[in-house]
Parts: C-alpha cells; sequence; structure tokens
C-alpha cells in the first residue's frame, strides 16, 4: 500500500458515511473500483461494437461463411480462398480505380471550396455567422434524403438540372447523369462534394479563425496581402488543420456506401461500384459474409495506411 | 482627399456586398433541399414538375407520404430517442473518467476510441449480422439501437471528455469533503456543468442513428422493422411512380435536421468543430 492509500484509510472514519460513498474498510481500494467502473461500459461497448467486429470479419474473411452457416452453424476455414476469390474477379480491379477516383475527386473538390468559403467568411460582415451555420444543412440531412433530392435533381428527362441546361442552350440532349456507365461516376463524386463541403468549411474556418491577427498585420507591413498572405502566412499555419482535414476526409469517403446505394446502387453497369459497395454486395445481396469480409478487410488496410498519418497529425490536438 | 466619413461609407458597402455573396452561395447550396420541398408540393406522378415554385402547392405529397412512412418515422424516432439514452448513459460517466481520474493508460484508449471512428460500418454490419442472427436481435428496435451507438459513443465520450477537462477539480474536492460519494459528486456537479456538451452529444446521437441507413439495410431482413431512411430507399429502388411523396418523405426525414439547426445551433457548432465525425 502507497503512503496516499494508508493516509486516506486513516482519515477516513471521521467522513460522514452516506449511502454513494465507498464503505469506510475498502477506503481507497473502493474508490478505485468505483473509478473503473465508470470506464468499464464504455470499454465494453467499444469492445463489443468495434473490437469484436473487426475480429470476426478477419476470421470470417478466411471462412466459407454462407447462408448455409446459419442453417447448420458450419463455416470451414478455407485460408485464402476468399481473398484470391475477390481479388481475381474482374470487377475488383475496377471496384478499386472507382474507389480511388471517388475519395481523389470526393476530397479534392470538397476540401476546395470548402477552404474558398472559409476564407470568405473569414472576413467580417453582417449575419456571418447565421448563413455560416447554415451552411451545415447539407451534412446533417440523413445521407439517403440528399441521395433522394439528387435523384430528382440529376433526373434524366425531366430533372431540373437537365432542364434548366437544355433552356440555357448549353447541351443539346438531356445527360444521362445516374444512368450511363460514362458520366454515373461523377455524378457521383459531385453530389458527395456537396456533401462534404460543410465539413470542410467548418473545420477550416475555426482553422483560420486561430491564425493570430498580428501575423497579418506584421506581413502587411512587409508588403505581402492577397495571395501573397496566403501562401505566406494563413498556408503554413494552417498545416495541421489541413492535414487533419484531408486524412479525415479520406476516411470517412473510403467507406461511403449510402450515397452510392441511393443514388445508383453501384450501376449502371458498375460504373460507381466500390470497395466499400462491393463488399456490402457480398455480403448482403449474395449473402457470401466470407468474401464480403475479405472485401471490407483491404478496405481498412487502405484505411490505416492513412489513418497512421492521420493518427501522427493529430496527436498533438489529443493531448490538448 | 477622401474623407473619414467616405471611407466608413465605402466599408460600410463592401460589408453589405459580402453578406449578398454570402446569401447567394448559400441559396446555391441549399437547392437540392428547395427543390425538395418544392416538388414534394406540387402534385406530381412519375414525371417530375420543373417550375420553380408550386403554381397550386398541394399537400398530397404529404398525405401518401404519411399513410405509407408514417409508422416508419415513428420507428426512426423510437431508434433515434434510445440511441441518445444510451449514448449518453454510457459515454459520459468514461468522458469523465478520461477527464479527470488519473489513469495511466488514458492515452491508450484515447487511441483506441480514434481507431474505432476508423472502422467503416460495412464491418460492423458484417459482424453484427452474424451475431444478432444468434442471439434474436435481428429485426428488432434494440439491436439497431445498439448498432447505432457504436456510432455515437466514441464522439461522445471526445466531445464531452474535451469539455470536462476544463470543470476545475477542486468544485469536486469540495463536494468530496463534504462527503458526497463519487457518484454523487458526478451526478450532482460534474452532469449538470458539463450540461451544454450532454446537449451537443445527445444532438448527434439523434442525428446519427435518425440518419443512419446502413444497419437499417443490413439489420433489417424481414421488414417488420422498418427505419425511414430504409423506407425512402425502398421508395427510391423502384420505378418512381409518385415523386411528389418521395420528396415529401424527404422533407419529413430532414425536419429534426432543420429544427436542430434553427434552435440548437450553438450546440451543432460545438459539435462540428469539437468532433468532426461523421
Amino acid at each position: 500500500m502507497s503512503d496516499a492509500e494508508t493516509l486516506t484509510t486513516a482519515t477516513e472514519p471521521t467522513r460522514p458515511s452516506s449511502d454513494t460513498a465507498p464503505a469506510p474498510r475498502r477506503g481507497r481500494r473502493g474508490e478505485e473500483i468505483a473509478k473503473v467502473l465508470f470506464v468499464v461500459p464504455a470499454a465494453l461497448t467499444i469492445i463489443a461494437l468495434f473490437g469484436y467486429p473487426v475480429v470476426k470479419n478477419l476470421a470470417m474473411s478466411f471462412q466459407n461463411y454462407t447462408l448455409r452457416t446459419f442453417i447448420n452453424g458450419e463455416a470451414p476455414w478455407v485460408g485464402l480462398q476468399n481473398y484470391v476469390a475477390v481479388v481475381t474477379e474482374e470487377l475488383f480491379s475496377k471496384a478499386l480505380v472507382n474507389t480511388a477516383l471517388f475519395t481523389i475527386g470526393s476530397i479534392i473538390g470538397q476540401f476546395v471550396i470548402g477552404m474558398l468559403l472559409a476564407l470568405f467568411f473569414h472576413k467580417n460582415f453582417p449575419l456571418n455567422g447565421v448563413l455560416r451555420a447554415l451552411f451545415l444543412l447539407p451534412w446533417l440531412l440523413p445521407l439517403i434524403v440528399s441521395s433522394a433530392a439528387w435523384r430528382a435533381i440529376l433526373e434524366q428527362d425531366s430533372g431540373v438540372l437537365n432542364v434548366t441546361l437544355e433552356g440555357l442552350g448549353i447541351i443539346n440532349a438531356p445527360i444521362p447523369w445516374l444512368t450511363s456507365p460514362d458520366v454515373a461516376l461523377i455524378a457521383v463524386i459531385l453530389v458527395n462534394i456537396w456533401i462534404g463541403i460543410p465539413f470542410n468549411l467548418t473545420l477550416l474556418y475555426s482553422g483560420l479563425q486561430e491564425i493570430p491577427d498580428e501575423l497579418y498585420e506584421a506581413g502587411a507591413l512587409d508588403g505581402a496581402s492577397g495571395w501573397k498572405a496566403f501562401w505566406n502566412i494563413t498556408w503554413p499555419n494552417l498545416h495541421a488543420v489541413v492535414s487533419v482535414v484531408l486524412m479525415l476526409g479520406v476516411i470517412y469517403t473510403l467507406k461511403v456506401i449510402d450515397i452510392i446505394l441511393g443514388l445508383t446502387q453501384g450501376g449502371p453497369a458498375n460504373a460507381t461500384q466500390t470497395i466499400a459497395t462491393q463488399s456490402y454486395q457480398r455480403s448482403f445481396v449474395e449473402f457470401k459474409f466470407g468474401q464480403g469480409a475479405a472485401l471490407s478487410n483491404i478496405l481498412i488496410l487502405i484505411s490505416l495506411v492513412f489513418a497512421i498519418v492521420y493518427l501522427r497529425a493529430t496527436r498533438r490536438q489529443v493531448d490538448e | 482627399m477622401v474623407t473619414h466619413q467616405q471611407r466608413l461609407a465605402a466599408r460600410q458597402t463592401r460589408r453589405g456586398l459580402r453578406t449578398g455573396i454570402a446569401i447567394v452561395l448559400l441559396a446555391l447550396m441549399l437547392f437540392p433541399v428547395y427543390w425538395m420541398l418544392n416538388i414534394s408540393l406540387q402534385p406530381s406522378g412519375g414525371t417530375l414538375p420543373s417550375s420553380f415554385f408550386p403554381p397550386q402547392p398541394s399537400l398530397a405529397g404529404y398525405t401518401t407520404a404519411i399513410q405509407d412512412q408514417g409508422q416508419n418515422l415513428v420507428t426512426s424516432m423510437v431508434i433515434a430517442v434510445g440511441t441518445v439514452v444510451l449514448t449518453l448513459l454510457i459515454a459520459t460517466p468514461c468522458a469523465y473518467a478520461l477527464a479527470q481520474f488519473r489513469f495511466r493508460w488514458i492515452s491508450w484508449a484515447l487511441l483506441a476510441i480514434l481507431i474505432s471512428q476508423m472502422i467503416p460500418g460495412i464491418v460492423i454490419a458484417n459482424a453484427l449480422y452474424t451475431l444478432y442472427e444468434n442471439i434474436g436481435l435481428l429485426n428488432s428496435i434494440p439491436g439497431l439501437i445498439i448498432a447505432n451507438a457504436a456510432h455515437a459513443v466514441p464522439f461522445g465520450i471526445l466531445i464531452m471528455r474535451s469539455f470536462m477537462l476544463g470543470v476545475p477539480t477542486s468544485i469536486v474536492e469540495a463536494a468530496r469533503v463534504d462527503g458526497a460519494g463519487l457518484v454523487r459528486a458526478f451526478l450532482s456537479i460534474v452532469v449538470p456543468i458539463s450540461r451544454n456538451s450532454l446537449i451537443t452529444v445527445g444532438l448527434f446521437a439523434f442525428l446519427f442513428a435518425w440518419g443512419d441507413f446502413l444497419f437499417a439495410l443490413t439489420l433489417t431482413t424481414e421488414g417488420d422493422i422498418t427505419p425511414v431512411t430504409l423506407g425512402i430507399y425502398t421508395y427510391l429502388g423502384s420505378h418512381i411512380s409518385n415523386w411528389s411523396a418521395v420528396m415529401a418523405t424527404a422533407m419529413l426525414a430532414s425536419i429534426p435536421a432543420i429544427i436542430l439547426l434553427v434552435i440548437a445551433q450553438k450546440y451543432i457548432a460545438a459539435g462540428a468543430t469539437g468532433g468532426a465525425v461523421k
């Protein structure tokens, strides 16, 4: 027993007893147990809802886990068969390329627009706070609702986008945004950019607010304003926030399923199929849970690479 | 020579101009939401109306939506409220412990929480489906509440912990000296002081669960439990024969987000920058 513990035990009897206070005899030990109990429910939740799924997925990916497994409980071990099956399939390379295009396209679009908006709102004008807050709406809506709204806008024959573009004489024939394999991925990326703008705007804006005004004042004396001030003062000071925004963006975009299912269901002709939607399809449409698990593990592996960079970038923030 | 008044006037104009630009940008950004509202108010079948205002606003779409999806909206509400309660019960004590107790393994716990946010939902769905199949939680509201807590608990811990780091230890210690136990000090002092962060977490837990689609899609198989997101997906899946009903349902499903953004802006903004999670 440490000195501190002995001391507490010694003074314990003078403490008025109450129903919630630890029993005097147990003293410090009881208190330590009580402290741990604060964490137990959350620890169990995280183990059950994250630890278990990760381990279970890993196991499933090496098993022949199908609908039959639910009936007779048999899931024979098959080694790397699931991985070989999903990787050698023709669709895999397509899904991989789509995942890369979807992620890179979304991130660039969201980041550039979010940054421009953040710089704009960093200036002082009436109603700034209220208007900026309203920009959050697309981010708070259920993703499937956003998909529905965009389905209506992008509809080929009577959707408002084609009707407007035709009315303005920009296009001659309606563009099959979500029904042509040539443009569907672009349309899906555009919608995902729209959803991600608020996230980028909000984080980058709060990053801009952190940069002390004195830096700009000092810069102005040296003749740095406009773009020069941005490159020499804003950008270097925003570095930490930018890396967090980008890494989080990549990790969240890699696992997007809702929007793609809502807009195209991975079609037309698999033009918008990604690793994440493929994983869903294998598990819950074809009921090949082993293969679905293998694909989702590949997804985790890709995320992990970015996660390591992310964790290094945020380590300082966590300690705050 | 420019007078002081003129300079001031020029600045006023510039500021006013910026507000104007901001309003235009916001209008562009929120156009899809307006379009949902517009179409929901126009009677339509399989062809979308293209007029920018409903010429004769009609609530027919909403009548159909409530007939078809009213029950689903109630289901989503029950799941969302359940998720809020479960999340706060689990995350609040943990957030306090990680903020104030000096455990040696705190940085490991935080690392685990951060990593947990990177696990794709489909991984959780895969594992929970097989687990739920065995323990009978498939097609059940508790099953969906638990799955949704997966998103909300780590988020809640991070948000509330960063707030509770600012709670002065002296207040709690004073209460302890007066005889309050650990639990009572937590409930009667820490929780009321941290009220704002609890509200923020509660609102986001609500929105996460209300907007959840992946778990609704994968952890229900029989159609007796259908959250509204799944209802909209079913509407969208087949050939759409009644656009106004689809858009009316989408509008109804947007109401929580809209209301919370208007009346609880402060809390939403706090969650948006604090957690940066979705």
